[in-house]
């Protein structure tokens, strides 16, 4: 029982930490932006094509393709928010940017869809299966190698927001836009490259859940139900929040998972439901939800 | 005045009329589908009008009532062993059910605001599905199939072309008594400032809740009519999430606020898309690409939807740019569109 339990906690950590990576780029959106963006569940899926690609057709291995899924994530990002979400104006702000990125999603899945089919495929190059044995159990490397590259990717995340200039004028404008511009940011600059950041560790969260799941172009509606609410669990626009919450949750599910494997993902949703009965900020947040 | 009353008035009695003939006229079973379907939809906007176009909470949940409504016909049905006519008499259950889960589920979700709700309605609609999927009265993934119904495939077809038609009537008369009423002046007092609304001594959370369970009941009395006639309830296209998705899409389309833009945004997105679903050139996915893209188009460059916009259009044409007496919005959604269904008083934006 201690040797299940221990491992179930190992397992949410690990897996914890790519969620969390993913919803990082989610709450940095959110934060700056001041919008939900949908399509991050399909984005994931995107960047898992893209190491799939790079893998099966250039022989690239997944990890040594981050260094061009990344970048091309980041110009994918960029190119959204110019065409289409840095357009929008007026008061119905909210609503519209959460329509507009659910239409870019759709169109991406569509167009995967179309290319990759409806049938799953997983990441799969030679390690993908080999596992080290700790204390009483077996982790798949797969899980500690994206788990470190999630943490150091958190970390540079971390690092640009506050040990940088660009850092510095990147909280200036989620704290008060119009204030920031008054002192000379250039905020739509700002967003433009916060929502590219945004998408872009997409791309490494893309590639661990290639590895560690089966997915399809469909994967993505799943993935953005949770990451959302790992968000607004951490408290919408805080990257330490969005981390905490990530590892509490999939530590929850793989908990429960042991004694109650086809109700864990009820105990997720409706861990989230309870916290913020008792916080509707959220665990971490600062901002008050509450004022609309 | 009156004279426009008058005209507004028999242009919906024609438009009511022309829906009552339109299965008699294009006796195609096939084509019945597509006014079916649209029915549904307008029904179901007009709902999600009532509670998230009034107050301004965009609720992404509404599925959530669909399926119960579905179920509840389903596992009723089953086990009391109803005949096929005798499950019809079952609707105004669906609809209580509907109503009575929209209680919890707004009394959790309304105490958060913005994206917050939209988050919680996500999360709530999650549980629902699971539990469809996971609980042992439900069927399983296997879902729920329905009482058989004698009929010829044209009749099944007109018949709910029909009770679909009473839906969306009864929800659009529910909706336009409700904007016109204090009720419907509190709940858009609550999107325009919902402190201030507090503070004037709305009861905001009442107004909301209330509001919130009409909008259920009316989803899951729809919700259980789609699925008796698709005769097959499974879990995960009873609550879809996409579902919630393209009703808001719809109302967007058609004209956020307004009964007559939701309505107008589901009658024509959802036989496109339905058409769409039936053309070789878009099997696949490519129905999506199509509609993403249609949407991203509307939303750029007609961002308050094609009714308020195109009637902004007219009545710069009308007054040939010359500043109107009366603000240009009210006469454009009162004027321009005499057939179309009143705009809620004071929703005109």
């Amino acid at each position: 029982m201690a040797r299940e339990l221990s491992e179930a906690i190992v397992d949410g950590i690990l897996i914890g930490g790519v969620y969390a990576l993913m919803a990082v780029g989610l709450t940095l959106i959110f934060g700056v932006l001041d919008i939900i963006n949908i399509a991050q569940g399909v984005l994931v899926i995107l960047g898992a094509y893209l190491s799939y690609s790079l893998f099966n057709k250039a022989h690239i291995d997944p990890y040594v393709g981050l260094l061009i899924t990344i970048p091309a994530m980041f110009i994918i990002g960029v190119v959204i928010h110019w065409a289409f979400i840095s357009r929008l104006r007026g008061g119905e702000r909210t609503s519209m940017t959460l329509l507009v990125t659910y239409a870019v999603g759709l169109i991406i899945e569509g167009i995967l869809y179309k290319i990759y089919g409806a049938n799953n495929v997983q990441l799969s190059p030679s390690y993908v299966n080999s596992s080290v044995h700790v204390f009483d159990f077996y982790i798949g490397w797969v899980y500690i190698w994206g788990f470190v590259i999630a943490v150091a990717l958190v970390g540079a995340v971390y690092a640009l927001l506050y040990r940088t200039r660009f850092g510095r004028s990147v909280r200036a404008v989620m704290q008060d836009g119009d204030a920031a511009r008054l002192v000379g940011i250039n905020v739509n600059k700002v967003a433009a490259i916060t929502f590219g950041v945004g998408v872009a560790v997409t791309a490494a969260g893309g590639m661990v859940f290639g590895e560690t799941n089966a997915f399809n172009a469909n994967s993505g509606y799943d993935l953005i139900s949770r990451l959302l609410s790992i968000v607004i669990l951490g408290g919408m626009g805080s990257v330490g929040g969005a981390l905490g919450a990530a590892v509490f949750m999939l530590t929850l599910e793989s908990v429960v998972t042991i004694w109650y494997p086809t109700w864990a993902v009820v105990v997720y949703y409706a861990a989230l439901v309870i916290v913020l009965l008792w916080r509707p900020t959220g665990l971490f947040g600062q901002k008050a939800v509450r004022a609309q | 005045m009156k004279a426009q009353t008058l005209t507004k008035g028999g242009g919906l009695v024609v438009l009511l009329v022309l829906a009552v003939l339109f299965p008699l006229v294009y006796n195609n079973p096939g084509v019945t589908v597509y006014g079916l379907y649209a029915l549904i939809f307008a029904t179901a906007a007009v709902a999600w009008h009532i509670f998230s176009g009034n107050t301004g909470y965009i609720a992404l949940g509404q599925a959530v009532f669909i399926g119960s409504g579905a179920y509840t016909m389903g596992i009723a049905a089953r086990d009391w062993h109803l005949s096929a006519t005798a499950t019809f008499e079952l609707l105004p259950l669906c609809a209580a059910v509907g109503a009575i889960i929209a209680v919890p589920f707004g009394l959790i979700a309304l105490r958060v605001r913005r994206h917050t709700f939209i988050v919680i309605t996500i999360a709530v609609f999650f549980i629902f599905q699971l539990m469809a999927f996971n609980l042992s009265f439900t069927g399983g993934s296997s879902g729920l199939g329905f009482p058989f119904l004698t009929w010829t495939q044209a009749q099944v077809n007109q018949n709910f072309y029909y009770i679909a038609l009473a839906c969306a009537v009864g929800a659009i008369i529910i909706a336009w008594l409700i904007g016109r009423s204090r009720f419907g002046l509190q709940l858009r007092a609550i999107r325009d400032d919902e402190d201030r609304a507090r503070g004037l001594g709305v009861k905001a959370m009442r107004v909301k809740l209330s509001a919130f369970v009409i909008s259920g009941a009316i989803t899951a009395l729809i919700g259980a009519v789609w699925y008796y006639y698709v005769d097959q309830a499974e879990p995960q296209t009873v609550f879809n999430p996409l579902f919630d998705l393209t009703l808001v899409l719809m109302v967007f389309f058609g004209g956020y606020g307004s009964i007559a833009g939701s309505v107008l945004g589901a009658l024509l997105i959802e036989p496109f898309s339905q058409w769409m679903s039936t053309q070789p050139a878009f099997s696949g996915s490519l129905s999506d690409v199509v509609l993403g893209g249609i949407l991203l188009l509307v939303l750029l460059f007609m961002p308050r939807g094609i009714l308020p916009t195109s009637a902004e259009f007219i009545t710069k044409i009308r007054t040939r740019g010359r500043p109107a007496v009366v603000p240009a919005t009210t006469i454009g959604a009162a004027t321009a569109t005499p057939s179309a269904p009143p705009v809620s008083s004071g929703g005109a934006r």
